[in-house]
């Protein structure tokens, strides 16, 4: 790697990674004319390239795929993008806003400087006011440390490293996790005829489509995407649910366990440990999937009431209910590895990376603490994770809103330099209604 | 943090300080040492399958507690397992525990979501196979084959929201996951 010789270069601003969350930032600092750079370790809409399983779709359909300035444009407003056309729609938005991008670029370490900080990369050094940490949510893959007692002979795959089926060995796989990841994974598996276990801890379950219309255009519509991070019970929780079991395709179809169920795929409870060399299963299983049930038709219910509520009402089928989640007389709570398993895919959920973050911001736990994106350190913000301000902040057009806001706190930043100022976003008052999808906790030894 | 809090003002009094068990929460999140509790027992054989067996201290909070009196338990088996019957089997103990566990866990939601409860009975069962203890079979395990514990709940809130306290409480309970998750157990001897 040649190292720039300018090794040194000043700068508004240093945006780190350039997927969907970092170019609109880009785009809304190029409005207001602040010298930035987009620092990219790969292309534009990387792990779109690199990091997505073949047949992975976005589970929200095409006409909510838009970024500040960027419609959907295509001819098929109701299909899924694939993971090549979403890199192909950030690529064009790149290319669009001519996005200071520099690519190939990796970010070795990023710690505080006299007025700001100091971004190392292979390619030389920035010095720069503020940080926008965009490399997204999904850097590292969560996997339990049990990983360490799979049997050698036994393969182990996480959603970024698994292709398609035709990569596992022939034999029986082990799908741990029921997030969309885990019920998209144990089924295209399944259909390539090898038997899958799906191990289902708390889950999210949701159809496709509901009266007619897709589940996030309901979801949209209500005002539920759109629902802030102020205004729930929980804000630890609701940035911890699993993303809900959704696959987009043509047909539309509803993949929660029910349907892999009648696929062939055995379920059984959360993945608890291994014994004597036998993956043990959780007894919890019918306690997970009650409290799915519930939460889906508390979802349904709010749909309910607000379309019953809105002014022109909808010309749309009448309210409906699915079928409980339908459990065995008695699901499998152990399950011998050596023989019936021959691959293991921990669909167990992911974490970012900030191994190079050198700021006193992650917690604990490693996990960055942040108000609504505004990290504890002036001028260090972050974009595009769960919930980060609202519930679709997650979603690629989640950028919007959350972008206007964060770029605002940003401008004032800038504007004010960096001394006695508050970095606590005004929060709202708490709603008294319960909020659909959270617990709260309560102590019960 | 939570907006079940708003509720406080609300009506239902099921007899839990929930305010209390809220506040704990939020202090232990802050001091995580003092959330490490140990709870203990100690049992006597007496004659037979006749153990007796109490609690009495446990720690936490970062130091050593106690409750309020010693509670003593008799731990036998029942006539057609030819012994004296002096009291209860150690499974039903579970089952005890089990029943304990879940309605205090109901209480507790009950309260946070200001339902009123005006009763909660649970019939709780397990099922086993002796062919296991006796080993009469290797492949039949020596505990429960299964558990099953039905609540009947008269409260103030409609059936979801019934469904919903109970999985609530299964979800936060102690004797729940201890039931339905591997242990580690170690037990050591010494010679007297």
């Amino acid at each position: 790697m040649t190292r720039n010789p300018a090794s040194s270069r000043a700068v508004d601003v240093v945006v780190i990674g350039a997927g969907h969350s970092g170019l609109a930032m880009s785009a809304a600092l190029a409005a207001r004319s602040v010298d930035h750079v987009v620092l990219e370790r790969g292309v534009v809409a990387n792990a779109w390239h690199t990091e997505r399983w073949d047949s992975l779709r976005l589970l929200t359909p095409n006409w909510m795929t838009h970024l500040p300035g960027q419609p959907y444009a295509g001819n098929d407003p109701d299909g899924f993008m694939s993971a090549a056309e979403v890199a192909g729609f950030i690529e064009g938005y790149a290319a669009r806003n001519g996005a200071p991008v520099h690519t190939g670029t990796t970010v070795l370490r990023v710690a505080p400087a006299a007025g700001g900080y100091r971004v190392h990369t292979d390619g030389g050094d920035w010095w720069c006011r503020a940080v926008v940490l965009a490399s997204g949510a999904h850097g590292l893959p969560a996997v339990p440390r049990i990983t360490a007692e799979v049997p050698a002979a036994i393969h182990q795959l996480t959603p970024n490293n698994y292709h398609n089926p035709a990569d596992l060995d022939d034999g029986g796989v082990l799908v741990v996790g029921a997030s969309a990841t885990g019920v998209q994974l144990a089924d295209e598996i399944q259909r390539s005829g090898r038997q899958v276990t799906l191990a289902v801890g708390e889950h999210v379950r949701m159809p496709r489509t509901y009266r007619g219309r897709d589940i996030q255009w309901w979801m949209q519509v209500a005002g539920l995407l759109d629902q802030r991070i102020e205004d729930v019970d929980d804000p630890e929780r609701a940035r911890r649910v699993p993303s809900p079991q959704l696959v987009g395709t043509a047909e539309r179809r509803t993949l929660d366990l029910n349907a892999l169920m009648d696929a062939g795929v055995e379920v059984v409870g959360r993945f608890a440990g291994i014994r004597d060399g036998s993956a043990l299963f959780s007894g919890s299983l019918r306690n997970v999937c009650a409290m799915a049930d519930l939460k889906l038709n508390r979802l349904l219910d709010a749909i309910d009431t607000w379309e019953h509520a809105s002014p022109d009402r909808l010309r749309v089928p009448p309210a409906e209910r699915f079928a409980p989640t339908r459990i065995g007389s008695a699901p499998r709570l152990r399950l011998p590895l050596r023989g019936a398993v021959k691959t293991i895919v921990w669909a167990t959920g992911f974490r970012p990376d900030y191994s190079w973050l050198d700021v006193p911001v992650l917690d604990a736990r490693g996990r960055l603490r942040h108000n609504g994106g505004v990290a504890e350190a002036p001028g260090l913000y972050v974009l595009g994770m769960p919930y980060l301000r609202r519930r679709k902040s997650s979603f690629i057009h989640g950028a919007t809103d959350d972008v206007a806001e964060l770029s605002q706190h940003l401008f004032d930043h800038l504007d004010q330099g960096a001394t006695g100022r508050s970095y606590r976003l005004p929060t709202r008052s708490l709603r008294e209604q319960r909020t659909y999808g959270l617990e709260a906790a309560v102590i019960n030894a | 943090m939570n907006s079940e809090i708003n509720m406080q003002s609300g009506t239902a009094d099921n007899g839990v300080n929930v305010q209390a068990l809220l506040g704990a929460r939020e202090a232990l999140t802050g001091a995580r040492e003092a959330a490490r509790f140990t709870w203990r027992a100690s049992s006597q054989w007496v004659r037979g399958t006749h153990t007796r067996a109490s609690v009495e201290g446990f720690h936490g909070l970062g130091e050593d507690q106690s409750h309020r009196q010693a509670f003593v338990f008799d731990i036998d088996h029942p006539e057609v397992f030819a012994a004296e019957d002096k009291g209860a089997t150690p499974v039903e103990y579970i089952l005890v525990g089990l029943a304990g566990c879940l309605s205090a866990g109901i209480a507790a939601v009950a309260q946070n979501r200001n339902i009123q409860l005006r009763s909660v009975s649970a019939t709780v069962e397990g099922g086993m196979d002796l062919a296991g203890i006796l080993g009469i079979d290797a492949d039949v395990r020596n505990g429960f084959d299964g558990v099953r514990v039905h609540f009947e709940i008269d409260a103030d809130a409609s059936e979801a929201d019934i469904a919903a306290l109970v999985a609530q409480s299964q979800k936060r309970s102690a004797v729940f996951d201890i039931m339905t998750n591997p242990t580690d157990v170690t037990v050591t001897t010494s010679k007297r």
